[in-house]
């Protein structure tokens, strides 16, 4: 089997990235600088704008950040869309809170401390949430997500021996202020955010992300291909289900007070999918750009017509806009405009040097195919 | 021996028998045609081989070992890989990409987080994209690409992963003349290194010219399997794809659309 054993072809690295290279995709130092300085702008924004309002809006801007970042490592890879990680939520803020209540912490710093279990707990959770949700897919994995997150709610609401029931929990808040009070929860937050992007960016270039994607694509397919689609979507899922349950660790301290209605929420998967759908579900930056842009303008409106809940028409009017005119998100979209850009520009120069299309033989008998797509196509 | 042997299979579809106690075997080495009117099972046999779809009775061996009813990703790890009928490929993703999923899963989780693209990875994939004449579209998105070349690459993604046999589902389908024989020489240079392939087709003069043995299927059932100019000329083939007394028929031409 030559094809099949042959020593590979000595091609060295060089000549196979020239080969493989996207021309129209940014240098990896471009990418690279870029996450660098967003993350300088994201560290300096609380020192540079001091006010404890302004603050405490970034502070759960970042706590967004870090939950989307989470909720894209599953819903965006694998494309199975969860309007259910506020179980992980919900059970990271009850597991914060019960830690601190029985086991009488009263250190603000013990009390951060602890939000690492948060996360485990979540973790721990996604496993037989998952075992039962992954058997169904697309909208009844949709419907069955937001169901299982309603047996929890009910849940909490019913044992109030353990949970409180409707009077909730109240978690003793550190005795920090103003500032001094919202800095360590933003950093935090950021820092885990952070981490759950290297996370996500170590998922999309291993073999295990790649495999996510195509279950994304075309799971009957990707079974077909060796991918292990149950162990996959498991796993995924746990990693997802950490990064919320932190989310929700931080989110109980902070606001010192845990409710069944307000953990485990439907409102709040609703901001977790449409920060991703926003921002570019799938993408590494797009749940970055969609926490922030859309974080920010959420706590905006609540703060300004958060008595009512009229600021969801609006919300939802943004999302409809927005999705019009960038149908698959603010990055991959306009990452297409700009490629198109890109190759009509080329496609131009090389006109005016008066040079045939790049004839690579097997590539142009295989253009000549019946609707063969122009090789430097842009967009769409 | 044979390397893949179906005994027996049955299934039904409620009232439809798409297969009916279907006996045949395909030898190491080989290309294998699979012939027969619409309806007559070829596509639900490969189903059933490849694991998409449950046998109601009768058996699968592959190499000597049973496997009926294993799952498509352990029926792919045996070293049996197949493309569809309606071209299945990863539209979202890039054609290099596309490539990688099938390739070398075989190390356990570990090598799963392992990146995709690392460079022995990709010189495999250049070489694979090269052998099939897509290394031009590396970078471009799967779902961009025409028809003729996701076939190719839906080809290209099982031959990276080194199976031993490969099931194509009408792979002549909706493609070129040109294209067709481009794809015919590599399907005869992946033979000649011993891959042995099962060729679903409704493309007579593909068929008879690709194929080392022909095999009929009709009404779920093996009418009749043999050398391409054998099966040609047997009267129950012709029956049973033209209807009675149509022996003067050139299956060549009719065969074709």
């Amino acid at each position: 089997m030559a094809v099949a054993e042959a020593a590979p072809e000595l091609l060295s690295p060089a000549e196979i990235d020239r080969a493989f290279r996207d021309p129209f995709s940014p240098s990896k130092r471009t990418k690279a600088t870029s996450w660098i300085v967003l993350l300088a702008v994201l560290t300096a924004f609380p020192l540079v704008f001091t006010n404890p309002a302004v603050t405490s809006i970034g502070v759960f801007t970042m706590f967004f950040l870090l939950a989307v970042v989470g909720w894209n490592i599953f819903s965006g890879y694998s494309g199975y869309i969860s309007i259910g990680h506020a179980v992980y939520y919900g059970f990271g803020q009850y597991t914060v809170a019960l830690l601190i209540m029985h086991l009488g912490i009263t250190s603000g710093v013990s009390e951060l401390a602890i939000v690492p279990l948060a996360g485990l707990a979540g973790a721990a959770v996604a496993v037989p949430v998952g075992l039962l949700v992954l058997r169904v897919r697309r909208h009844t994995f949709i419907v069955l997500t937001i169901a299982v997150m309603f047996i929890f709610q009910l849940l909490a609401f019913n044992f109030p021996s353990i949970t409180g029931g409707s009077t909730g929990l109240n978690v003793t808040p550190p005795p920090w202020s103003g500032n001094d009070y919202n800095l360590p929860f933003y950093y935090i937050a950021l820092g885990t955010a952070a981490i759950g992007l290297l996370t996500s960016w170590a998922v999309r270039r291993s073999k295990f992300g790649l495999g996510l994607l195509a279950i994304r694509d075309d799971e009957d397919r990707a079974k077909g291909l060796g991918i292990k689609v149950t162990r996959a979507k498991l796993i995924a899922l746990v990693l997802s289900a950490f990064f919320v349950g932190i989310a929700g660790g931080l989110y109980a301290i902070f606001i010192g007070q845990v409710f069944p209605q307000f953990a485990f929420t439907p409102f709040y998967d609703l901001y977790l999918a449409v920060f991703a759908f926003v921002g570019g579900l799938g993408t590494l930056s797009g749940p970055v750009f969609g926490a922030l842009l859309l974080g920010p303008l959420q706590q905006y409106f609540e703060l300004q017509f958060g008595a009512t809940t009229l600021y969801l028409i609006i919300y939802g009017v943004l999302f409809v806009v927005i999705l019009l005119a960038l149908p698959r998100g603010i990055v991959p979209s306009l990452a297409d405009r700009y490629r198109t850009f890109l190759a009509s520009r080329w496609r131009r120069a090389e006109e005016r040097r008066g040079v045939e299309g790049s004839g690579v033989t097997a590539g142009s008998m295989i253009a000549s195919a019946p609707g063969a797509a122009p090789a430097e196509r842009g967009g769409s | 021996m044979s390397l893949i042997e179906i005994q027996e299979i049955a299934k039904t579809y409620g009232g439809i028998h798409a297969l009916d106690g279907c006996t045949l075997s395909f030898e190491e080495g080989h290309i294998s045609g699979l012939i027969g009117p619409n309806g007559s099972g070829k596509t639900t046999l490969f189903n059933v081989v490849t694991g998409y779809e449950q046998p109601d009775s009768g058996s699968v061996r592959f190499d000597g070992d049973a496997i009926t009813r294993l799952s498509p990703d352990k029926v792919f790890d045996r070293g049996i890989g197949r493309t569809f009928q309606l071209t299945r490929i990863f539209p979202r993703m890039n054609v290099v990409e596309n490539l990688h999923v099938a390739a070398q899963r075989s190390g356990g989780f570990r090598s799963e987080l392992s990146r995709w693209s690392s460079t022995s990875e990709r010189a495999r994939a250049k070489e694979v994209l090269d052998f099939v004449g897509l290394t031009r579209l590396a970078s471009e998105m799967a779902g961009n690409l025409s028809y003729g070349q996701q076939k190719l690459l839906e080809f290209a993604c099982i031959i990276i992963a080194r199976p031993r046999v490969i099931l194509l589902d009408e792979p002549a389908g909706g493609i070129n003349p040109t294209l067709l024989r481009h794809l015919a020489s590599r399907i005869r240079a992946l033979n000649d290194e011993g891959i042995t392939f099962v060729v679903v087709e409704h493309d007579m003069e593909f068929v008879m010219g690709l194929c080392h043995k022909v095999c009929v299927m009709h009404q779920g059932r093996t009418l009749c399997s043999g050398h391409p100019d054998e099966v040609r000329q047997d009267p129950l083939v012709l029956e049973a794809y033209l209807g009675t007394d149509m022996r003067e028929a050139d299956l060549t031409r009719s065969g074709a659309n």
